[in-house]
Formats: C-alpha cells, structure tokens, sequence
C-alpha cells in the first residue's frame, strides 16, 4: 500500500501510452523512487549503450510518501543513465510534480524509445495522451511552463519540461518542474530532450488514500514534523536563511573551493551569503530575498524567492527577469560565485533565474565556467575562442553572458555546454577539469572535510554531495560530530550515509530532513503507510542494496576502480588557507578500507556474495 | 465564545499542508483539489495566500439556496452544507461573493468549510501558524499588535 500499484509506460518511438501493474516483488525489494526505478532501468537497458540513443530509458518515479502529508513528502527523482558520466544518473526534485504524478494514479512513468517528432505527455488521472509539441520546442522552460498553463487554462496543471539548453545538447541540462524546481544533476533533461520530449504535464485529482494504517501514520508523521520544527537547522536556519546559512560556515571551515578549486576560502563570500540576501539594497530599499517558500507537504520550507535589483546591469529594460523567482541556494551561489570568483549577488541570482529558465545545472555550469577561466587565464583559450568573451576569475559579466550563451547553445556556450571534463580535455588540460567521473564538484572542498573526498570517489554518479553527505557529521556535528581533517573512520562514516541517503531517496521524502530526522524517525513513517514491516534497520539494508545495485549497473557501463578517484589538485596541492592549511586529501587511506567494509574486492566490484546477502 | 478562522498570508510557505489536512477530513484521502482551503501562489510577486469561508453572518449562500441545505451551526456559527438535502443546483456557488463554495463533481454536491466542526484540520496542520482558529472577535489583533509597536517612541 502507499504505492497506487500502476506505472505508465510511454513508448515514444510507437506513440503509445500502456498501464502496467507495478513490480511488488521488487517494490518490497527496493520501495520507490530512486531504488526502484534503478531496478526497473537496471532490468530493462543494456548499461554499456549510448546515453543519448533511443535505447536508454528514462523513468520519473514517485516514493510510496509523495503525496502524503508526511512532511516534504512531495519528490520524485529522474532516473536514466547518464550522457555526462556514462553511469546512473538519478536526480530529485520538489516542487509540486511529484505529487501530482502521484494523485493522477501513477507510481512512475516510463520513458523509452525515441519519438519521430517533437512531443509531450498531457497526463489527466487515467487519461495518458503524447501531444505535439513542435510550437514547444526552441522554446524555453519558462515559456514552455506559460504555453501549456495558456493552452489548458488549468492554473492547477503541474508541468516540468526541458528548455533550450537540453534540445542543444548541453550535457549537464536538467528537468525542470514549476518552473523552478529541478532534477537538475547528471544531464537527466538531456536524455529527455534526446528522446524529443519536451514536456509532461499532469493533473491529478484521485488523491492518495490507500496507507496501511491512517491512524499509525497521522500519529508517525506528527511526531516527526515535531522534530523538524523543534530542530536548530530545519526549524530555524533553513526557512530563515535556505541552504545559503552554509556560505559564511563552510568559508569558515576553509572547505570553499574558490576560483576552480584551487582555494580553499572565498573573500568574498559574505557578499554573495544568505545574510547578503537581506540586505535593502540602494536601488529600491528591497532585499534580495522576497520569501521563503516550500515545496509540496514541506514544513521547513527552505526554497528562495529572489528578485535582481532593477537597476543591474542584467535586467535593464527586460520585464521577464524583474519578477520574483526562484533564488539562489548554495550550491548554485557557490558554483556561481565562489568558483568563478564572482561576488556580484545579483549576477549570481541572474546567472541562476538563466540556469532555471533553460534548464541547466548550476553547479556543472558554474564549475565549468571555473574551468573556463582557469584555461583563459594560462592561455589554453583566447578571446578567438570564447567569441570576445574575457574570461576571467572574478568577471560578472563574463558569467552572465556564459550563462545566456548555454541557455541557447549558441557560440561558446557550445563549448562550455560539454561540461568541465570534455572541455578541459579538448583544450589541451584535463587536470584543470573539477570532476569525478565527469562531473562537476559541488560546494565542499574535500581538502578540508575529509570524509567527502571519499564521499565524493565513490559516488555512483560522479561527483555530489547528495550521495553521502558527511558535512553533516564533520562539520555541523549531526548526528556525531567528527573531525573533518583526518580520516579515521571515515570509510564507515561514507557507507552509513550513502546507504542511509539511498534510502530516503527512495520513500518520496527530501533529505534535507535529514539534518533533524535519522531512519529512526522516517522508518516509522514508511512503516505506518507500506506493507513491508519496515524498520531502521530494514531501510539500511534497502539502501545498501540500492547502493550495490547503482555500483553494479556502473561497472557493467564500463567503469572501474580507476574511476573512483578525484583530481590530482586535490590530491597534490595543498589547502594554502585556513584551518586545512597544508592538507590534501588523503583519499588513498580510506579507499581500500572503504571497499572492504562494502564487501567488494580490492579492485572495487561487488563480490557475488556481497551480491546475495543483500538479493541484489 | 465564537471563533474563526484567522488567515495570516505573510506566513504562509505554500506547502499546501493545509489542504491535505482537509481533503483527508472530509475526504478520507490526501487529495488538494477536494479541499476547502485552497492556497493561491501569486508567483511572480513571491507570495501566498490561503483563501477559505469565512462563515458570513448574513450567509448569500445560505439565503440563496433554494431547498434550505445550508443551515447555520450552532455550536459553531459555520455554515454547513447539509449533503442529503442539496441537490446541486449550485445557485450558491453564484450568490457567495468570495467563491469559497464549490461543486464536487464526484458527489454532484456543494463542499465548502464547516471548521470541522469546531477543531479545523488546517489550523493544526499548518507549521507557520498562517491559519490559526482564534476568538471571532480577535482576528485583527495580531496585526493591530504589530502596528500598535511602531506608535511607542523609540528611546
């Protein structure tokens, strides 16, 4: 129960739109959402194929909790596998797609084939119909989400779509959701525009009524919204100050990577932090900030809604930006900021409203305008090559120009399209590319927080910090705290949080709970509305299955031990500032170690009975 | 004492708990677009607002029904739709000014707040305190609060 037991099968190439039961067996194996739908896409492509040919799928799927009133239980996550990395790639998402998807009677929808022309999915409860979409495509997110919300006169229809971005192959293009809400990572809205879909639109009126026990569940999810409001981190810094409260902290910490990575603190970070966001500005006595705002059921609500001071230099006499809209996070204002040098607040919200309105990740584009910098500044590249462009660390305006350039795909914006990897390695300097497995590194230098560096080595989709966040542990103490510049027990402390994340990510519910709740307080949740008896420890066990099965499909595309690595800057160059000074990251006395608690062999494969023990 | 609904829009987040809260008390299932309340996102300026009944003393909808189903609670003050004796004919979804009484195509009748009798669902769902059920006579007070601050001289 909790699951509507339907999943929508769209065969693009055909045109057609099929109900199929879903998997029980398999839903007791791996719950929803990210697990699942690895197993339905691990079952059904060959792992070693072209991510952008007609023989990947692409699967969006709900967790048994979206569409609950279990807090934050709104998501859905994107699952294919990946043009950026050639592994899986499974980006989440809030906003209010995932619910809806849900409430129309689906417990995900697959995406296979490729269709001949231009199409989207109008999804209506049962009604599932591809529609022409070629007066959609060239068009942007923002002006894809506006012509669909014309064309239906629905203000209730719940839409995410690709923009330019993906159409021109940007690698690391996402989908976007409410315009902006993103499974943003790994190239996911690549896939999908490769596929010649450009939007599904849905609107879902059933509901969702079949938990196991109602009165376990209302009783299970009070108690843990209890422990969200009454929590430092969910009930007072995140609605009040967003993700961005981590700016000043982890500048502090000496864990910033600043200009590409080759610092490790940003000057100008408390102009660019959340604190910088309440700031009246001369210009209009407003702050950055308008409001917080919460995804679907989410009771911390640390969405940003953001507005560009009228009189910068991005939005003179453009209507369309000077709105409100969705603001920036830390990752995006770090990537944006911090990495390219930039500390123009508004630039950065610019950049941002860009990387929303066409759909492309902030972090791989940020990290790779980093790159771009990097290669200008020791001569790899020239103006011939940016199209007049000066690159340089600390240059707004060669960011926002970046950014519009990758929105359309047009000139340079080509080029930076390719992400960070290829195009360091097309001009000649593949060791200035930020990246583990091609992609780009988010906003935790691993030099000063040990634990990452290995989080960040063997992350099954490259580089990220949603796959084992030990900031949590290391730096803000939850739920122990742990030196974050030695890497004793670090290799325990990594798988924990993998398998602890692969689980959440599989029940419809946000992980940025996890800064007040432990499976202890989201077992109980799941428990109360899927058959299953799922425990604390049940859910680990699922996590580490997942976590073996995505290690699986990603040795079976081709990748080895040998990908488990990071950048020899981090490896080689020490930290020049703050607490970390003098350090690198020592990934080589935690990787063996690592592999070993994992049940996998020295060169990093999962061991048959590894395999067994966990019915992989 | 008679309370109300007290609905502060510059608190809401638009997590829409509060039409959950709803939709499974009169419902059974988690399901907005049955809810009573109904919270509106005016995007481009960055704000909220939750928007329901608010129980009219002179109740247009209640004199405009033809056949007497909406009658007034008196334990409650709200008005209530008394589901077997409305025939959807919808003349009250006209005659309300505020359009917080709405058709279910799935029963073929009127739905609209009835404070759950006395203990809303929304109020005890909502996390930032956007909806509270307060004394009728008070719903201004925290703003009138607010306000009456700024007249004190600062020292």
């Amino acid at each position: 129960m909790a699951w509507t037991g339907q999943i929508l099968r769209v065969n693009l190439t055909a045109g057609t739109c099929v109900a199929e039961p879903l998997n029980r067996e398999w839903a007791a194996l791996y719950l929803g959402q990210r697990g699942l739908a690895t197993k339905y896409l691990a079952a059904e492509i060959d792992p070693k194929i072209d991510a952008l040919s007609p023989a990947n799928k692409l699967i969006m799927a709900t967790g048994p909790l979206t569409g609950t009133m279990a807090s934050t239980g709104g998501r859905y996550s994107v699952i294919t596998k990946s043009p950026l990395t050639g592994a899986i790639a499974c980006s989440n998402s809030g906003g209010f797609i995932g619910n809806e998807i849900k409430m129309a009677g689906w417990d995900m929808i697959i995406f296979e084939g490729k269709s001949p022309k231009p199409v989207y999915l109008y999804l209506e409860n049962e009604k599932a119909e591809l529609h022409d979409a070629s007066h959609l495509w060239g068009k942007s997110a923002w002006d894809t989400d506006h012509h669909l919300h014309n064309e239906y006169q629905d203000p209730l229809l719940r839409i995410a779509c690709v923009g330019r971005s993906a159409e021109q192959g940007c690698l690391y293009a996402g989908v976007i959701n409410d315009l902006h809400r993103a499974a943003g990572r790994s190239g996911v809205g690549t896939v999908m525009a490769s596929k010649n879909l450009k939007a599904v639109a849905v609107r879902g009126t059933k509901g969702v009524g079949n938990v196991r026990d109602m009165k376990a569940f209302m009783q299970a999810t009070n108690a843990a919204k209890a422990v969200l409001s009454g929590n430092p981190v969910t009930g007072e810094g995140l609605p009040k100050l967003g993700t961005q409260v981590l700016m000043n902290v982890i500048n502090e910490v000496g864990a910033m990577p600043t200009r590409n990575m080759r610092e490790v603190q940003f000057e100008g970070s408390n102009r660019i932090s959340a604190e910088a966001m309440l700031v009246p500005r001369e210009s209009d006595g407003k702050p950055n900030l308008v409001t917080n705002a919460a995804c679907f059921g989410c009771t911390i609500a640390c969405g940003r809604i953001s507005t560009i001071d009228p009189k910068h230099y991005t939005i003179v006499n453009r209507p369309q930006y000077m709105g409100a809209n969705g603001g920036l996070e830390y990752e995006a204002a770090w990537a944006l900021g911090s990495d390219t040098g930039v500390d123009d607040l508004d630039a950065l919200t610019f950049a941002n409203f860009i990387c929303n309105e066409d759909g492309f990740d902030p972090i791989s584009f940020g990290s790779t305008v980093a790159a771009a910098m990097e290669l200008y500044e020791i001569g790899a590249i020239t103006l011939a090559t940016t199209g007049g462009i000066e690159m340089k660390f600390g240059s707004a305006e060669a960011l926002t120009k970046a950014a519009e350039l990758v929105a359309k795909g047009e000139g340079f914006g080509r080029d930076l399209g390719l992400g960070s990897k290829r195009l360091c390695e097309k001009y000649g300097h593949p060791d200035l590319s930020m990246t583990v497995k091609g992609q780009e590194f988010p906003a935790y230098d691993p030099r000063g927080i040990q634990g990452m560096g290995l989080a960040y080595a063997t992350s099954n989709r490259g580089a990220c910090h949603l796959r084992g966040y030990t900031v949590s542990s290391e730096i803000l103490g939850v739920p122990v705290k742990t030196d974050p510049l030695t890497t004793d027990g670090k290799p325990e402390l990594v798988k924990a949080f993998q398998d602890a994340t692969a689980a959440v990510d599989s029940s419809g519910l946000c992980v940025f709970t996890t800064f007040a709740w432990t499976l202890e307080d989201i077992a109980p949740q799941v428990d109360a509305a899927c058959v299953g008896g799922w425990t604390p420890e049940k859910m680990l066990e699922m996590g580490e299955r997942i976590w073996n099965l995505e290690r699986k499909f990603n040795i079976d595309a081709g990748l080895t031990a040998a990908d488990d690595t990071l950048p020899k800057r981090l490896l080689k160059d020490a930290a020049k500032t703050g607490p970390a000074k003098g350090k690198v990251n020592e990934l080589h006395k935690m990787l063996p170690h690592y592999y070993e608690i994992r049940g996998w062999t020295a060169d990093g494969v999962p061991t048959p009975d590894t395999l067994n023990r966990l019915s992989v | 004492m008679l309370k109300a609904l007290q609905l502060e829009p510059e608190k809401c987040t638009g997590c829409l708990q509060c039409e959950m809260a709803c939709s499974y008390e009169n419902e059974g299932v988690f399901n907005p677009s049955k809810s009573r309340i109904k919270v509106f996102n005016f995007h481009d300026e960055g704000r909220f607002a939750p928007y329901t009944c608010s129980q009219c003393s002179e109740a247009w909808c209640l004199h405009a029904c033809p056949v007497e189903a909406i009658v007034i609670n008196p334990m409650t003050g709200a008005k209530d739709v008394l589901e077997d004796v409305c025939v959807g004919c919808k003349v009250c979804t006209i005659a309300c000014p505020f359009g917080t009484v709405n058709y279910n195509a799935d029963s073929g009748k009127v739905i609209k707040c009835d404070l759950c009798g006395g203990d809303p669902a929304c109020a005890t769902a909502c996390p930032t305190g956007a909806i509270t059920y307060v004394d009728a006579e008070h719903t201004g007070l925290a703003r009138m609060k607010a306000h009456a601050s700024q007249t004190i001289p600062k020292n």
